[in-house]
This record gives C-alpha cells, sequence and structure tokens, in this order.
C-alpha cells in the first residue's frame, strides 16, 4: 500500500446522500480477478447514458469538463452503503480519487478504504454543507494534511479524525497482513486455550 | 469495563475472541468461520500467492459458488466469460490452498449464508466472516457475523485474525406477538422504516423482545440479514432451544459430549440482565404490517395498506430530497395506493427468503389462490437458496405448485437479487422482490425492486399488483 502524507487536490462536489456501492460500481462489473480495471466503469449508470458505456452523461458533476482533475471527492452522508465490495474503493482510487469527504461512511466501505490506501475523512454535516457551498464551478482547491489531521483552504480548516492504527497504516503504508504475522505466536497461543466445539 | 460488569452479548462475544489489544493498535479478534465466494476472493488469493503465503487454516475455510452462477443451468459456462473464469479461479485457489469447494451441482452448494447455517457451519458464539455484506444472517444463532472487504478476506486467509475497532450496542425490542399472517421479513422492513436506512451506522445490533423470540430460526435469519440494510455492523439474536435444536445433528455441527459442552457454554452468551446499550429502540409487534418498499433504499417502505408518500411528508432536507429522487427513479407518483402498484416482474430468492419456509409460505400463498396463475404480463421466478433447500422442496411437491401455477422453477443461487448473472431485469421492469435491497439499476439499470416477503411476492404474481393478504 502507497503511503500517505499530505496531498492537495481539486474537489469535485457529489451532493446526494446514500450513494451505495451498487452506484459506485455496478455488479457487472466486478466479474474480474484482478484488481485493475475498476477506474472506467465508475458511477457507471450516472456517467454515461448508456449501457454500454459509449456515451458520456455531459450532466453528471463528474463529468464536467471543470472537474476532470479532481482528486477529492466530496460526498453526501452515508456515502458507500450497501454491499462489501472492494471494487468500490478500488474504482474510486483508479479513477484518481485520494481522498473522499462526508459527514458520514457506511462502515464496511470506510474499512475498505483504509485498508486500500483511500483516506476517508468525516467532517461535521455543518463542516461538509460549508465545503458544498464552496465547490461549485471548480473553486475549492483543499490540502489535506494526515500527519496534522487537518483539512485547510486558505483561511478555512477543518480537523478529522482517524484511529491511531489505522492512521499509522495510512502514513507508513503499512502491510497489515505483515504486521499481523508478526504476531502469530500470541495467536497460536489463543489457539491453543479455545474450547473443542469452537 | 471489569469481568463482573453486565455485558451485551456482543461484549462477550468479543472478549471471548479478543487475541490482543496491543497499545496504538486496533484490536485483533479471532475468526472462527471464513465463507468464501468467487467474486470477493481471487484478488486475495492472487496477493497470498504475491506474498508466498499459505491459507493458516483451511479447514476453517469453506467455498461455494454463487454470486456468478446460472439458474439455468449447473455448467460453468452458462453464465458468461467473465463469471466462468471467476468460478474457474475459485475452484483452482481452493485445490491449491486446501480449501473445501461446493462447486456447481454439489449437494451442498447453495448462497453462502443459506448453506452455512443448514449444514451446522454456523454456530453461535463463534465469528463468522465473508466477502458479502449479508454475513449478518449468521446473527441469528449468536455468531457475530459480518461482511468484509478483500484485502480483509486477504488478512483472514493469512491469520485467521481480523482487525476491528469496537462498535457501539443497539437494543432493538419488538414487544408483544405479531398479528397472523406478518412475516420476518415484514418485521425487519418495519424496523428499517422506523431507524431509516443509516440507522444503525456504527453499531452491532441485537434483536430481542417477544415477537423476536417466536421466530424459528429461518425467520431469525430473515431479520438478521437485513441488518447491513440500517447501516449495522452486524444483528445479533441470542441462542435458545430453538437456536440448540436446529443445530444439533447438522453435516458439521458438533456431536455427543463436545456439542452438550458447547451448548453449555452458548447459553451463557445472552445479554446479562443489567447490560447497557448505547441505543435502545422498541417496536409494538401488533402494530406490524406486512411491508412494501417504495423507494430506492430499504427505509423508504411503508404498509402495504398505505399510500405513496409525498416529499411533503418529510422535514428533514435529506429525506425530502431522497423521495424527490426516488419517486422518479420508481416512477411514482404521491398518494398512490400500495395496491394499485402493478409490477411485471416477481422475484422469489435470495439469502433473505430463499429457504424452505420462504417457500412453503409462497406456495401457501398460490394455494390460497386457488387454481389461479401467475397473470398474462407477469413473469415470476423462485430460485431456491440450495440444493438442499430445492431438493425438501420438491420432496414436498413445492416444484409443482409453483410451476402449474406458471412460476420458473430454477437452480439455486444468487441470481435475481444482484443480477450478475443472466437474471437480470430490463430497464423500466418493476419486479416484487424477496431480496435486500431495491437501490437504483440493483437488479439491473433502469429497474425499479419493490422488496417483499415471500408472501406478497406471490400474491404479486398471481394478481399483478401487490395485496394486503390480511385484510
Amino acid at each position: 500500500m502507497e503511503k500517505f502524507n499530505t496531498h492537495t487536490g481539486l474537489v469535485v462536489p457529489l451532493d446526494v446522500a446514500n450513494v451505495d456501492t451498487d452506484q459506485i460500481i455496478p455488479k457487472q462489473f466486478l466479474q474480474k480477478t484482478e484488481r485493475v480495471g475498476f477506474g472506467v466503469h465508475l458511477f457507471h449508470d450516472s456517467r454515461y447514458l448508456d449501457h454500454a458505456g459509449t456515451q458520456i452523461n455531459p450532466d453528471f458533476v463528474i463529468n464536467k469538463s471543470e472537474y476532470k482533475e479532481a482528486s477529492i471527492l466530496l460526498a453526501g452522508e452515508n456515502f458507500g452503503c450497501g454491499s462489501s465490495r472492494e471494487h468500490a474503493p478500488w474504482a474510486l482510487q483508479e479513477y484518481g480519487f485520494k481522498v473522499i469527504i462526508a459527514s458520514s461512511f457506511a462502515d464496511i466501505f470506510y474499512g475498505n478504504c483504509i485498508n486500500v490506501g483511500l483516506l476517508p475523512i468525516k467532517l461535521s454535516e455543518a463542516e461538509v454543507e460549508q465545503l458544498f457551498k464552496l465547490a461549485p464551478d471548480a473553486q475549492l482547491t483543499l490540502t489535506v494534511d494526515l500527519p496534522n489531521n487537518v483539512v485547510t483552504c486558505g483561511e478555512l480548516s477543518f480537523k478529522f479524525s482517524l484511529s491511531e492504527f489505522q492512521q499509522y497504516s495510512l502514513e507508513n503504508g503499512v502491510d497489515s497482513v505483515g504486521w499481523t504475522l508478526d504476531k502469530l505466536d500470541t495467536i497460536k497461543a489463543f489457539e491453543e486455550k479455545m474450547p473443542a466445539w469452537q | 469495563m471489569n469481568n463482573s460488569s453486565p455485558k451485551t452479548m456482543y461484549e462477550k462475544l468479543w472478549q471471548n475472541h479478543l487475541v490482543e489489544e496491543a497499545k496504538g493498535e486496533t484490536p485483533l479478534l479471532y475468526v472462527d468461520r471464513h465463507l468464501i465466494h468467487e467474486v470477493t476472493s481471487p484478488q486475495a488469493f492472487a496477493n497470498l500467492r504475491f506474498h508466498n503465503r499459505p491459507v493458516r487454516h483451511p479447514e476453517r475455510t469453506i467455498a461455494t459458488m454463487d454470486h456468478n452462477i446460472s439458474t439455468r443451468s449447473i455448467k460453468i459456462d452458462a453464465a458468461g466469460e467473465g463469471a466462468a473464469n471467476q468460478l474457474r479461479a475459485l475452484a483452482i485457489n481452493c485445490k491449491d490452498f486446501g480449501i473445501e469447494l461446493f462447486d456447481m451441482g454439489h449437494k451442498n452448494q447453495g448462497i453462502a449464508h443459506v448453506i452455512g447455517p443448514e449444514l451446522g457451519l454456523t454456530l453461535p458464539g463463534t465469528i463468522i466472516v465473508c466477502g458479502d455484506s449479508h454475513t449478518a444472517t449468521h446473527g441469528a444463532f449468536g455468531a457475530l457475523a459480518f461482511g468484509i472487504g478483500t484485502s480483509e478476506v486477504e488478512h483472514v486467509f493469512a491469520t485467521q485474525t481480523l482487525r476491528q475497532n469496537k462498535a457501539k450496542t443497539m437494543k432493538i425490542e419488538v414487544k408483544g406477538n405479531v398479528g397472523a399472517g406478518i412475516s420476518a421479513k415484514d418485521i425487519i422492513l418495519a424496523i428499517i422504516g422506523k431507524t431509516g436506512s443509516a440507522g444503525a451506522t456504527g453499531y452491532v445490533v441485537e434483536y430481542c423482545g417477544e415477537a423476536v423470540e417466536a421466530l424459528s430460526m429461518e425467520e431469525r435469519m430473515t431479520v438478521c440479514n437485513m441488518s447491513i440494510e440500517f447501516g449495522a455492523k452486524a444483528g445479533l439474536i441470542a441462542p435458545d432451544q430453538t437456536t440448540f435444536d436446529y443445530i444439533e445433528g447438522k453435516e458439521y455441527s458438533p456431536k455427543g459430549d463436545v456439542f452438550a459442552q458447547a451448548v453449555a457454554d452458548w447459553k451463557n452468551l445472552k445479554s446479562d440482565t443489567d447490560a447497557v446499550f448505547d441505543a435502545v429502540i422498541t417496536l409494538e409487534a401488533k402494530d406490524i404490517k406486512a411491508q412494501v418498499t417504495w423507494g430506492t433504499n430499504p427505509g423508504q417502505v411503508i404498509s402495504v395498506d398505505g399510500i405513496v408518500p409525498s416529499p411533503e411528508d418529510f422535514s428533514d432536507p435529506v429525506e425530502k430530497d431522497s423521495c424527490i429522487n426516488a419517486l422518479k427513479y420508481m416512477d411514482l407518483t404521491a398518494g398512490t395506493k400500495m395496491t394499485d402498484i402493478q409490477v411485471n416482474k416477481v422475484f422469489i430468492g435470495s439469502c433473505t427468503n430463499s429457504r424452505i419456509e420462504d417457500l412453503r409460505a409462497a406456495a401457501g400463498v398460490v394455494q390460497k389462490y386457488e387454481g389461479q396463475k401467475v397473470v398474462a404480463n407477469v413473469d415470476a421466478i423462485i430460485v431456491p437458496g440450495s440444493y438442499r433447500v430445492k431438493e425438501q422442496a420438491e420432496s414436498e411437491g413445492l416444484d409443482k405448485i409453483f410451476i402449474d401455477a406458471g412460476f420458473e422453477w430454477r437452480l439455486p443461487g444468487c441470481s435475481m437479487c444482484l443480477g450478475m448473472n443472466d437474471d437480470v431485469l430490463e430497464e423500466g421492469d418493476r419486479c416484487a422482490s424477496t431480496s435486500n435491497r431495491n437501490f437504483e439499476g440493483r437488479q439491473g439499470r433502469g429497474s425499479r425492486t419493490h422488496l417483499v416477503s415471500p408472501e406478497m411476492a406471490a400474491a404479486a404474481a398471481i394478481t399483478g399488483h401487490f395485496v394486503d393478504l390480511n385484510a
């Protein structure tokens, strides 16, 4: 996993609540055995006018030319609800997003983002609303400083937090499996005490 | 919290599985059972290979083919090239890593959340994970069960553990008894209608109360299955005699003295009387009527004797906007009677409602219509949750009842719940579905899903619209 330190990027506002993982990456694109090839299908049903994905929907905010370079997604509440598919953060990441900001995320999606190195930032509803007011017309560039847990834009600054280990993992690009495998003796000791039925 | 203070069932499960809580690290929990399928596992296996790591406990892992498979043929190629590639990859991965696989046509094959319980793989007091959000189903047994992403699938493969931050706890008590004809699906939809589709985000939910205790194991599975649909990490129901009776004698369940010891341990799992929950929600069972969703998330649900709501009914601006968008997508007009909504597709199946009791309930409704058939403009399919369910249903003659009435009787799989195979709705189709998600495009681009019980789906197939069966 790549390390995350600071990131400065353009914000694209997707002012819709409850964007589920079926909207982020529809099921017909999950039939891959690799981790790549999902970015082109991100938000497929909104992004394209046709099922085959050949006609761009010019009204969908992400397709607007002024947001072409966006790398920070500002989203409505309960973003990423629905299925556990990690293909959703893979698709967002491959499209070019480094950071997702919302007032709330679905639990599984949030954990999946951390595990792939895509930074989910929870801000208060009032702060997210303030950002939505600033974001139209491609006016908003934010700097996300993970080590200091702050999002800034000129005079504005918003604090955010992650759990201690999630923060450490993202900053250091931790191989979480390798990290746990270093504790194999502790796991084995736990297994020896388990009841027979377990 | 010290050891003697009253604990919730979730806290007990947590404590019993806590391998390590190191300073500065997310707590490490032991995983007893890992269910895998073809869609969310290949990239995890690929990473194991890349790092040259084995699966630590292949015997704690069980694989099935369910998401992608055809319901018309047991041939691996029957649902297209992409599906076949994933199915073949699963077979190779299971062989290489020593994992037991229920592949196409195997007597134990079926939807992961149907076969786990019916084979006795699902036990109280365990942690069960699967790369699928409806893993919460297994919480019906008092197992802490939740969906995980592919990176976590890899972590479980390699270590048999997971890192999890502790969730908050919510008690949902359904007091008293439900009226005649009210199903478990109606109970859970009514709960989600009350909490909203994100009402339990950050929580593990425990369902309790007389109405919950009265449910059969299969009904409890239907309730727990949809925990994720209001954001809960997991749903739990305290194991009791109903649970123990269900498990005893199943193919993979503990036997003899080990089973007796297990039951003794499982009896201690229930939340202590004075345990404190972070949130409590109470419903009166007698107020729950048959439910139908009208919108594009499971929280947008109403009683079948109600009308399609208007955006004006919602004071919260987000809910108001969601209502406007949902009515547009669903092509519904506020004020329309739910019983006037016409459907052209019916799907009875999915990990929510594809077990034998669901099929019996649907067949019972079909029989009440005495010889009437699926109405001319409706296509209705029945997809059993597993080969065991299919075989049981056929031994009871349920398949005949359905086929004679004009339903299609299919092979087991996830099917139209998510439409990864060819069981997909067309644009503009309106479906009465016993599945768990009515998201935009879920069953096919531009298609419209109404979530209902098996009884309601059967009635909609025969009449072409929703019916208040209890009126």
